[in-house]
């Protein structure tokens, strides 16, 4: 399962309940939006992102725009618009933490 | 495609509509019920789940007349009548807020936010609001 998260979590709690909740086995997770600010560095997810061993996507045109071009914690991917649908595609079934 | 794929002229999908907002402070949960609603008429296989906020949907005793809001939890019974049983429940979501099963209107099926990720995956749609 492919899980998108779009707010902050430091607003919202949808990274939050993908960390609670998501089976691991086959899961993904792509931040846009402002899901992006998950995955900037020495922020206060990365370790929980790390640990749960869940591969990280970031929709980089979000990512860019917001400024974290050099702000974002290692490990993470890297996708562009091209690389949002062959995620969707690659997975059985897509969930949007609204 | 066989036709086992089929049952009255079209695939029978499962959808899990996942609910994790409050029912007044926002729209979600009312919008979120009226598509369960329209979903019924598709003859799907259709489950309802609640988690984080979303649980404060089904909790017994909301009275809106003070806020001039309709109460649209009793539909939540009524969803057993358009052939909508499957309502999942995350044990954690409903601890965290003191709640048990007993606060809740209808029956449902608590499970653990591992189970409920299961659940998750072997659906074919999932829907949040």
């Amino acid at each position: 399962m492919l899980h998108i998260v779009n707010k902050s979590p430091f607003d919202a709690n949808g990274l939050a309940g993908v960390l609670r909740v998501a089976n691991k086995d086959g899961a993904a997770l792509l931040l846009i939006e402002d899901g992006v600010y998950a995955a900037v560095k020495n922020g206060a997810n990365e370790a929980a992102l790390k640990a749960s061993g869940i591969p990280v996507y970031v929709l980089q045109p979000d990512s860019d725009a917001r400024g974290l071009q050099t702000r974002l914690m290692d490990g993470v991917s890297m996708v562009d618009y091209g690389g949002f649908v062959d995620l969707v595609a690659a997975h059985s079934n897509v969930q949007s933490w609204l | 495609m066989s036709d086992m794929d089929f049952e009255e002229g079209g695939a029978v999908k499962k959808f899990m509509f996942v609910n994790r907002k409050a029912p007044y402070g926002t729209i979600y949960a009312l919008e979120g019920l009226e598509v369960v609603l329209i979903s019924a008429a598709f003859d799907q296989d259709v489950s309802l789940a609640f988690l984080d906020d979303g649980v404060f949907q089904l909790v017994k005793g909301q009275k809106t007349d003070g806020v001039e809001m309709k109460n649209f939890s009793p539909t939540y019974r009524a969803l057993e009548g358009y052939d909508i049983e499957k309502l999942y429940v995350e044990r954690e979501s409903l601890e965290a807020r003191g709640l048990s099963e007993d606060d809740l209107l209808v029956d449902v099926q608590v499970m653990s936010a591992a189970e409920m990720g299961a659940m998750m995956t072997e659906q074919d749609v999932v829907i949040t609001f």
